[in-house]
C-alpha cells in the first residue's frame, strides 16, 4: 500500500506559493527524505499531510485515508515530531509520553506500558522520571520522537529531526532513527542537511520554491548529474589562473566550492588528464587534484542553481513566519 | 490508488471527556510544579486587597451606619466580594497566556496531529485555570480573614457567592482564550487581555459604590456584567437588608449573574474554538 500519495498540492500564503503543485508518492516501509533549503515548502507539506493545514487545492492520501475527507482518521494512523521538540517542561519524560498515549485513546495502563517500551527504545529509561526542564536539547528531541511513536503510527513524520541539536547528538539520533525503522515504520523526514538525507533516506525528493524538482535514490540523483567531477585545490595566488585554465578544459562549466575548483568529468579519467596537462602547461602546480563522486551538494546546486544552505539567511527563521 | 470511502471518523463524547481531563491535568501540573507562577498570580490580588483596604478604604464611606446604601458593617466586608470577582477576572488572563505559550512551543501542533477532540485543548485550559483561580480565591478569603473580614450571611450563601465569582472567571477565560488565539504571542496576549478588563473592573461596583460616579458612568457601571456579579456576590455575604435601599433583589441578581455567565460562554466558546481552528491552520 502507498504510505503517502499527493497530487498537485498547492498552498499559498498571501503572495507566497509555499507549495506550488507538489506530487509525491511512496510506498510503505521506506524512509522518504524531503530535502530542501529553508522556506522550500517542506514544513508546509508536512503540515498538510498531518492535517494541520488545508491545502488550497490538490489531493493528499496518507495511509490510505484522504487527509481532507477524514482528518481524524488520518490522525489515528500518523505520528508527528515537529521542528521544535513539543514536550512539556514541567512534566517528566514518562508523563509526556503517557499523556500523548492517552490522547491516542489508549487506556491509562496501555499508555503506561507503551511509554515504558518506547522510552526504552529511545534510551531514555533512566531519565524518564525527571522533569523535562532538566533535559538536554538532544534528549528533548528523543523524547519528542518517543511521543510521536507511542501511538504506533503507520506513517511517522519528522520535520527536521536534527535541527538545533549538536553534531554528537545528531549522530546518535540518526542511529536511533535507523533502529526504529528497522521495525518497519514508514517515515517521511524533512531535512536541509544533505548528509542526513544521504545517510537515512531510501528515496530523496528535492524540493525548492514549493516544487518537487527531482526524486530518486541518493545514487540515482548523483548519477543523473553525469557522474564524477574533477576537484582541484590550488594555492591562493594561482586560483584565478587555474580557474581560467579549467574553464577552458570544461568548456565553460566551472564551479567554485570553498577552496575547491570543480569541473564535470564528462570524459572520466581523460578529463582529469586533460586538466593536469592544462594546469602544467600554464605553470600551475595543484596542491591536490582528483576525481570524485558528486555529493548531494553538487546535486542540489545542479538542480536549483544554488546550494542548500545559501538561501537560509534570506528566510524568516522559525515556523511562525510560515504560518502567517 | 483506491481510497476506501469510509465515513468521516469522529471523536466520541466519552473520549472527548477523557482528553479534556488529560489536558486539564497537564495544565494543572504545570502550575503545581512551577510555584513561582502561583506565587506571582497570588501576589497581585493580595496587593489589590491591601491597597484598597488600607489606602483607599479610609476615604470610602462605608460602615458604622448599617442603613447606609453600601450596607456592610465595614469596608473590608464590602470589599472582599469585589476582590473575589476581580481576582477571578484577572486570573482569566492566564488562559490567554497559556494558550499563546503552547502555540509558540509547537505543543498545539502536536495536539492537533492527534486523534483527540478539538475542544479538549481549550476546555482543558479553561478548567485548569478555574482550578487555579479557586485556589487563589480561597487564599484571598484567608488573607481577608486575617485583615478582619467576616461574612455576614449563612455559610451556604457565602459558598454560592464564591462559586458565582469563580464561574464568572471561567466564562471570562473563554473571552481570554479568544483574545489569546487572536494575539498569538504571550506579549500581545498580555496587553490585549487587559484591554477589556481594566474599564470593566474599575468602572464597576467592585471597589467602590457607584453612586459617587458621574451619571453617565454610573449608568454604565451599574449595568455591566462585572458589577452585576460583584453585587450578587456581595448580596450573598453582607446583611440582606442592605440591598433594599439599592433597589436590588438578591434572587434577581443571582439570575442575572447566571444569565451573564451563560451568555458569555455561549458567545465566546464558539468564537474561541473557531479561532483555534483558524489560527493554527
Amino acid at each position: 500500500m502507498l504510505a503517502v500519495d499527493t497530487q498537485d498540492i498547492v498552498k499559498t500564503f498571501g503572495e507566497v506559493r509555499a507549495l506550488d503543485g507538489v506530487s509525491i508518492t511512496f510506498e510503505e516501509g521506506i524512509i522518504y527524505g524531503l530535502l530542501g533549503p529553508n522556506g522550500a515548502g517542506k514544513t508546509t507539506l508536512i503540515r498538510v499531510l498531518t492535517t494541520l493545514l488545508e491545502p488550497d487545492s490538490g489531493k493528499a492520501v496518507v495511509a490510505g485515508i484522504d487527509v481532507l475527507a477524514d482528518p481524524v482518521g488520518v490522525r489515528h494512523k500518523i505520528g508527528l515530531a515537529g521542528q521544535f521538540a513539543a514536550v512539556d517542561e514541567f512534566l517528566t519524560g514518562r508523563e509526556n509520553v503517557e499523556m500523548v498515549g492517552q490522547l491516542y485513546n489508549l487506556s491509562r495502563d496501555e499508555a503506561a506500558r507503551r511509554a515504558d517500551d518506547v522510552l526504552e527504545r529511545i534510551h531514555l529509561t533512566e531519565s524518564a522520571d525527571r522533569q523535562v526542564r532538566t533535559y538536554s536539547g538532544g534528549m528533548r528531541r528523543r523524547l519528542d520522537l518517543a511521543a510521536s511513536m507511542v501511538g504506533r503510527p503507520e506513517v511517522l513524520f519528522l520535520d527536521e529531526p536534527s535541527s538545533g541539536i549538536d553534531p554528537g547528538s545528531r549522530l546518535d539520533l540518526w542511529d536511533l532513527i535507523e533502529e526504529l525503522v528497522a521495525g518497519g515504520t514508514t517515515l517521511l523526514l524533512t531535512t536541509q542537511y544533505l548528509e542526513e538525507a544521504d545517510r537515512l533516506a531510501d528515496r530523496i525528493g528535492v524540493i525548492d520554491h514549493g516544487r518537487l524538482i527531482d526524486e530518486g535514490t541518493s545514487d540515482e540523483l548523483k548519477d543523473r548529474l553525469g557522474g564524477n567531477v574533477v576537484e582541484v585545490h590550488v594555492g591562493h595566488d594561482d586560483r584565478a589562473a587555474a580557474a581560467g585554465v579549467l574553464t577552458a578544459v570544461a568548456g565553460g562549466e566551472l564551479r567554485v566550492e570553498g577552496q575547491s575548483l570543480l569541473i564535470p568529468a564528462t570524459e572520466g579519467a581523460q578529463t582529469l588528464t586533460a586538466a593536469v596537462r592544462a594546469l602544467d602547461g600554464a605553470g600551475i602546480a595543484p596542491q591536490d587534484i582528483g576525481l570524485r563522486r558528486p555529493t548531494l551538494d553538487d546535486v542540489f546546486l545542479a538542480l536549483t542553481g544554488h546550494t542548500a544552505v545559501e538561501t537560509t539567511a534570506a528566510e524568516p527563521a522559525g515556523r511562525r513566519g510560515r504560518r502567517r | 490508488m483506491t481510497v476506501a470511502t469510509k465515513p468521516r471518523t469522529r471523536v466520541n463524547f466519552s473520549d472527548a471527556v477523557t482528553h479534556t481531563a488529560v489536558i486539564t491535568r497537564r495544565n494543572t501540573l504545570r502550575v503545581i510544579r512551577l510555584p513561582q507562577l502561583l506565587l506571582f498570580s497570588t501576589i497581585q490580588p493580595v496587593m489589590f486587597l491591601l491597597l484598597f483596604n488600607y489606602v483607599f478604604g479610609g476615604a470610602i464611606a462605608i460602615g458604622g451606619d448599617p442603613g447606609s446604601p453600601a450596607g456592610a458593617s465595614n469596608y473590608i466586608n464590602w470589599l472582599i466580594p469585589g476582590i473575589l470577582v476581580q481576582t477571578a477576572v484577572f486570573g482569566a488572563t492566564a488562559t490567554a497566556l497559556g494558550l499563546t505559550e503552547d502555540l509558540g512551543a509547537g505543543v498545539i501542533d502536536r495536539f492537533r496531529s492527534l486523534p483527540m477532540a478539538r475542544s479538549a485543548v481549550l476546555t482543558g485550559r479553561t478548567l485548569a485555570d478555574l482550578i487555579r483561580n479557586s485556589f487563589v480565591n480561597s487564599l484571598m478569603l484567608i488573607v481577608g480573614f486575617l485583615m478582619g473580614w467576616r461574612f455576614e450571611q449563612v455559610l451556604g450563601k457565602m459558598v454560592l457567592g464564591v462559586a458565582l465569582a469563580l464561574l464568572f472567571g471561567y466564562a471570562f477565560s473563554w473571552v481570554m482564550a479568544t483574545i489569546g488565539l487572536l494575539a498569538k504571542t504571550p506579549e500581545a496576549a498580555q496587553s490585549a487581555g487587559f484591554l477589556p478588563i481594566f474599564p470593566l473592573v474599575f468602572a464597576s461596583s467592585v471597589f467602590v459604590p457607584t453612586d459617587s460616579m458621574p451619571g453617565w458612568l454610573q449608568a454604565f457601571a451599574d449595568n455591566q456584567p462585572i458589577s452585576v456579579i460583584a453585587n450578587t456576590v456581595r448580596s450573598l455575604m453582607i446583611p440582606e437588608e442592605a440591598l433594599a435601599p439599592l433597589g436590588l433583589d438578591q434572587g434577581q441578581l443571582i439570575w442575572q449573574s447566571i444569565a451573564w455567565i451563560a451568555v458569555i460562554i455561549a458567545v465566546f466558546a464558539p468564537l474561541a474554538v473557531r479561532q483555534y481552528r483558524r489560527s493554527v491552520g
